[in-house]
């Protein structure tokens, strides 16, 4: 089961004691693939660097800034795959930002999991 | 009771588990274990009761799951049977699959209503309208809740094995924290609440046996149970023939269940070894207010210490309250007062009428009168249970010196 963690923190949160220093993230990203878990991650530019974008009626808007105007913002995101949300929540709870942030678990739907494997297949067949 | 509603009580629960567990789905468990019911319902008055009801009822239970299963899936001629879980053993009674079944119902990734939910409807077997009407809410809000709770477990795969060993005790508080919420809301309703609140009580408590069943050695599960027995030892006094709730310390102490508060008193000595919780200290505070013939030999300056370490091990506003009160009992009402004011302070809290209750009762015995009986009209006017209202009524209207004598009146830290 795979299982997308949304990480997002405030932006005053670097300056928090608890806030995770670069090295840990190579810690983290390393101990996923060590467990044979990691499907894929990434961090983020800052919030100012994001663009919304929507369509309505026909015409294309844009906003300069992340889709909702919160607190915390999207920092960055991991998929992992493991056999379920304890695990994962388990997982979630060692993720370098979460002492200062926050980490939001979410299931990726089966039908696109089983699609993304198709596609990988499809590849390497073509 | 007939045997069907014996084996509804004693078995459901199990056989609900130990399908779930191995179907990995809640839904299609409960829907087998309806059916093996009323099958048990058509065949038992004539064919006579099994042997080991609980064992039918598995195997029951089982093959309607099967057929469930086989009618949905959609290639027909796959071999079925190659990807069933395996079938349980008849006659086995796996007490982990039902923890196991607590565990998931109370799993702290739900909200604390669905998890409420959950744990009444498939472990202690109510139906949805009486879930619904338990918690004053629109049934089909809770069918609702209900089947979201259910998706969540499928669609996040929730796990239906034990937790391991580390986490066992947040998911533990979780359940504990569900069991006292039903306790709570049915307590709530004594007096003139419906039969089907009321009885949440006795739903709580039979959910806390089994889990203290399970678990002899959680020492804040069996001090939970403690709780709820001698709490619920009071219930009948709590009320006069009117309906009319009677305030504690004006309760016929020989109405109280003497039976519950003895059980409850064995279950506390068989804690103390593990390490000590909100509900241990709640009960050994419950079970010294029992031990007191009368009211005036409470020993108030205990009550007090263990308040002021339930204000350690679980602080909060509602704690400091209490704590206040039996401070107020043991070192007068201004030592009271004292810590009542930081509470009174905070916006939180304002509308908590047993914060004002309290408050009114140091003040009138302070000698503050005035005070007193403003704080009584707005304890009445914030209280949301109407025998409570009436009860609070009363005290705002009683004159201070027209107070039945045996009321304190001989109070050691009585200032006056």
């Amino acid at each position: 089961m795979q299982y997308l963690m949304l990480l997002s923190s405030a932006p005053d949160a670097w300056d928090s004691p608890d806030a995770p220093q670069s090295e840990d993230w190579g810690v983290y990203t390393e101990a996923l693939i060590e467990a044979g878990i990691m499907v894929s991650g990434a961090g983020l530019q800052g919030v100012e660097t994001a663009t919304t974008v929507r369509v309505r009626g026909g015409e294309r808007l844009l906003t300069d800034g992340p889709f909702a105007d919160t607190k915390e913002h999207l920092i960055g995101f991991y998929v992992i795959d493991v056999p379920d949300l304890d695990t994962a929540l388990a997982w979630a709870a060692m993720v370098p930002n979460v002492r200062t942030g926050s980490v939001e678990v979410r299931p990726v739907m089966p039908d696109a999991e089983a699609a993304r494997v198709d596609a990988t297949a499809a590849a390497v067949a073509g | 009771m007939t045997p069907l509603e014996r084996a509804f009580r004693e078995e459901r629960a199990q056989v609900v588990a130990t399908l779930a567990r191995r179907l990995g789905d809640l839904q299609l468990a409960e829907d087998a274990v309806s059916d093996a019911f009323a099958a048990a319902a058509a065949t038992w008055p004539a064919a006579g009761v099994p042997d080991r009801p609980g064992a039918w009822l598995t195997t029951t239970a089982w093959r309607k799951a099967l057929d469930v299963l086989r009618r949905d899936r959609s290639a027909p001629g796959v071999a079925v049977e190659a990807t069933m879980p395996p079938a349980p053993e008849p006659g086995l009674r796996d007490e982990d699959d039902l923890l196991q079944l607590v565990l998931t119902c109370c799993h702290p990734a739900l909200a604390i209503d669905a998890r409420v939910a959950l744990t009444l409807r498939h472990v202690a077997g109510l139906s949805v309208p009486e879930i619904a009407a338990g918690f004053l809410v629109p049934e089909e809000t809770m069918a609702k809740r209900l089947v979201r709770a259910r998706t969540k477990i499928r669609q996040s795969r929730i796990s239906f094995e034990l937790p391991e060993p580390e986490v066992l005790g947040e998911r533990l508080a979780s359940v504990q924290a569900v069991l006292y919420l039903v306790f709570t809301e049915g307590h709530l309703a004594s007096g003139d609440g419906p039969a089907v609140r009321i009885e949440l009580c006795d739903e709580a408590i039979w959910l806390t046996r089994q889990v203290q069943r399970l678990l002899p050695d959680d020492c804040e599960t069996t001090g939970l149970l403690a709780l709820m027995l001698l709490q619920h030892s009071r219930a009948e006094a709590r009320h006069d023939g009117a309906g009319r709730l009677v305030p504690f310390a004006e309760q016929d102490r020989s109405r109280w269940d003497a039976r519950a508060i003895a059980e409850a008193r064995e279950l506390l000595a068989t804690t103390g070894r593990g390490r000590v919780g909100q509900y241990q200290i709640q009960a050994a505070i419950a079970a010294l207010h029992a031990a007191a013939p009368t009211t005036e030999e409470i020993n108030w300056p205990r009550i007090a210490d263990l308040y002021g370490l339930l204000d350690r091990v679980a602080a909060s506003p509602v704690v400091t309250v209490n704590r206040a009160v039996a401070v107020g009992r043991a070192d007068g009402p201004r030592a009271g007062i004292a810590l009542l004011l930081p509470v009174l302070e905070e916006s939180r809290l304002a509308a908590y009428a047993p914060l004002h209750a309290a408050y009114a009762d140091l003040l009138e015995r302070a000698g503050d009168d005035a005070g007193a009986t403003a704080a009584w009209r707005r304890a009445a006017e914030l209280s949301r249970n109407p025998a409570e209202q009436a009860a609070l009524e009363r005290r705002a209207a009683r004159a201070p010196r027209a107070r039945p004598p045996f009321r304190h009146a001989k109070g050691p830290h009585r200032r006056k």
